[in-house]
């Protein structure tokens, strides 16, 4: 088990290296340098010359680099200049953000996906069956801006059921019971959406899970002993249908940080995705690289937690 | 008849594997329709905007701002005075044209890398495998729209070279898993005692094995690649300004005031992405249960 998880995370070093890699190369691409925003048209260029001198910016690549990595490993990512402050503190505040929102989608999620798998799985063929897999079908195929913009113009604008932009009421009080009321209730629809969205792959799964199992031995020898079909349904064959739908988690959260570029631009909640698109707009180049990099460590982190998840709770797969 | 039969569909007529897809496919009645209804209405689109000169409609007209549907242009006009209609043909013609190309590209790359690592196996898969895997886990919607601003002469052809590069390994992975398997087969090992090429092997005898799954994958990603392409018009890193696009027209609705009065500017570009995405994607996933044994209508 350890053994497993061990070697996994030594599988991740390499990816993060060639990861870094190419984030740094294209951080060079990038044209402007950290004085971007510092400089006016008086600024002697000799001096120019040597603040780069000093920043090292003169040396070679791989030297550069090293110590790019260097800084970042200690939480150093340089400066934004369309905020002037720190990136680290500045992703760290938006990264809170989309935190809590994918929490709230990932809960929604399964509270939605694992009752329609399930019964679609157990009364296969039925009328509600057909109308999950059609559901299922339906939100496999909507694009993530299309129903973001739907749900926002019936459920924000027509109907007024939910606040339109923002993360939280502005008169509210930082940490009273309203305050926190009104942060859920801002990230509410955002994560409907997210959650209806992502119901498809858990919902499959599980169906056919079920269906599967089914046919299977277990379960033939469980209804020839007497078993009545319910006892079979929550002791044999969802137990061991859930065993996917633990690993889905990690890919679960990869799939949700590419969404949120989408979900977070539509609905106005600053998070990290609308940081990223605000920071392409501006042309802020170090918050971009860092949140390109820090995208990545992600979606590498999620599909380690799929990994391990999946090595604890099924044996089989477990590396030797 | 047998024997007449035997002729038509024999060892040099078509591959037994696409007759069969077809003939499944046929069955399912609503994949039928949305066949009908998506190749009338590509030809449709395409035919129109023939009709339609881009200048004059993306030409500013500030008088006709906001003009509500059927007063002077069919579906009214967006916040320059453009005629929406024109633009929804012209930008469901390039979204058409544009997720075609990088289904094509990512197909043909994907088809050769996979079959390349599925046929040979060893350290060349190994290398590749490794290559794809790192493709995989990183952010490729991130690193386009970073490429997509980077690039100094962007176009449309630059745009479909960029998304290509990140989206060719699954189709990739795919061929390599089935290409290993089939080349373990002992018609492949019969062929390679009489001293058949490598490449001819591949290219004869393993491809035209994949074709139905290939179709079933491709179909699926040219369903996917039209939703990337708006999506990435929509948040402004796709096609420029200049061009029509269904993904801008719905961009529009970024504003709200465009969100809640002048709804004919977002809407029918929104639904007509919908009704793409929907009739595609029930192709493919038709064409998909056309492939599955279990899962055929009999």
């Amino acid at each position: 088990m350890w053994k497993t998880i061990v070697r996994r995370l030594l599988l991740m070093i390499p990816q993060l290296i060639a990861l870094s890699i190419l984030v740094f190369v294209m951080a060079k691409m990038m044209p402007g340098d950290p004085f971007t925003g510092m400089i006016t048209p008086d600024t002697d260029p000799a001096r120019i010359e040597e603040l780069k001198e000093e920043l090292g910016l003169n040396d070679p690549l791989p030297v550069q680099y090293v110590r790019w990595v260097k800084n970042a490993l200690q939480g150093d990512f340089g400066k934004s200049y369309t905020f002037q402050r720190d990136v680290a503190s500045l992703i760290g505040e938006r990264a809170m953000n989309t935190f809590w929102l994918s929490f709230v989608s990932v809960i929604l999620l399964y509270l939605i996906a694992i009752p329609l798998g399930i019964l679609a799985g157990r009364y296969q063929q039925s009328r509600l069956d057909k109308f999950i897999v059609f559901y299922s079908f339906i939100t496999y195929a909507i694009p993530t801006f299309v129903l973001s913009l739907l749900f926002l113009y019936i459920f924000g604008y027509k109907l007024q059921w939910f606040p339109t932009g923002g993360s939280v009421d502005v008169e509210a009080e930082p940490w009273t019971l309203r305050y926190i009321w009104s942060r859920f209730y801002h990230i509410l629809l955002p994560a409907i959406t997210y959650a209806i969205l992502g119901t498809t792959g858990v919902i499959q799964y599980l169906r056919s899970e079920i269906i599967d199992a089914k046919t299977m031995d277990y379960v033939r020898t469980a209804r020839s002993k007497g078993v009545p079909m319910r006892k079979i349904y929550t002791k044999h064959i969802f137990r061991n249908s859930f065993i996917p739908i633990a690993a889905f988690l990690g890919f679960t959260i990869t799939g949700l940080l590419g969404g949120s570029i989408f979900i977070e631009t539509i609905f106005g909640y600053p998070g990290m995705g609308q940081l990223f698109v605000y920071s392409i707009a501006a042309r802020d180049y170090s918050v971009i690289c860092a949140l390109v990099m820090l995208y990545g460590f992600l979606t590498l982190l999620g599909s380690l937690l799929s990994d391990i998840i999946l090595s604890i709770v099924d044996p089989r797969i477990r590396i030797e | 008849m047998s024997y007449k039969k035997k002729k038509r569909y024999g060892s040099k007529g078509r591959p037994r594997g696409l007759k069969v897809l077809f003939r499944e496919f046929k069955k399912d009645k609503i994949a039928m329709m949305s066949l009908y209804l998506l190749v009338f209405f590509i030809l449709f689109v395409f035919i129109a905007s023939l009709f339609i000169d881009q200048e004059t409609l993306m030409r500013i007209n500030l008088y006709d701002r906001y003009s509500p549907p059927g007063e002077k242009y069919l579906l009214g006009a967006d916040q320059g005075g453009k005629d929406i209609f024109g633009q929804l043909i012209i930008g469901a013609r390039n979204s058409v044209f544009i997720a075609l190309a990088i289904t094509l590209i990512t197909g043909l790359i994907g088809i050769v890398v996979g079959l390349i690592c599925g046929y040979f196996g060893g350290w060349v898969d190994y290398i590749i495998m490794r290559i794809i895997d790192f493709f995989v886990t990183i952010p490729s919607l991130l690193f386009i729209i970073v490429f997509v601003t980077l690039v100094p002469k962007y176009s449309v052809a630059t745009f479909i070279l960029i998304m290509s590069m990140f989206l060719w390994t699954g189709t990739a992975r795919l061929v390599r898993s089935k290409a290993l398997s089939e080349s373990k087969r002992d018609y492949v090992s019969a062929s390679k005692t009489l001293g058949t090429g490598d490449f001819t092997i591949m290219r004869r005898e393993v491809a035209p094995n994949l074709s139905s799954l290939l179709i079933v994958e491709l179909t699926l990603n040219f369903a996917g690649n039209v939703g990337i392409e708006t999506g990435l018009s929509y948040l402004g890193f796709g096609l420029p300004p200049t061009t029509p696009s269904l993904g801008t027209l719905v961009s529009y609705a970024n504003n709200p005031a465009v969100l809640q009065e002048y709804w004919w500017v977002w809407l029918p570009a929104s639904l007509l992405i919908l009704f793409m995405m929907l009739a595609i994607n029930y192709i493919g996933q038709a064409l998909r249960r056309s492939l599955d044994v279990k899962q055929r209508l009999g």
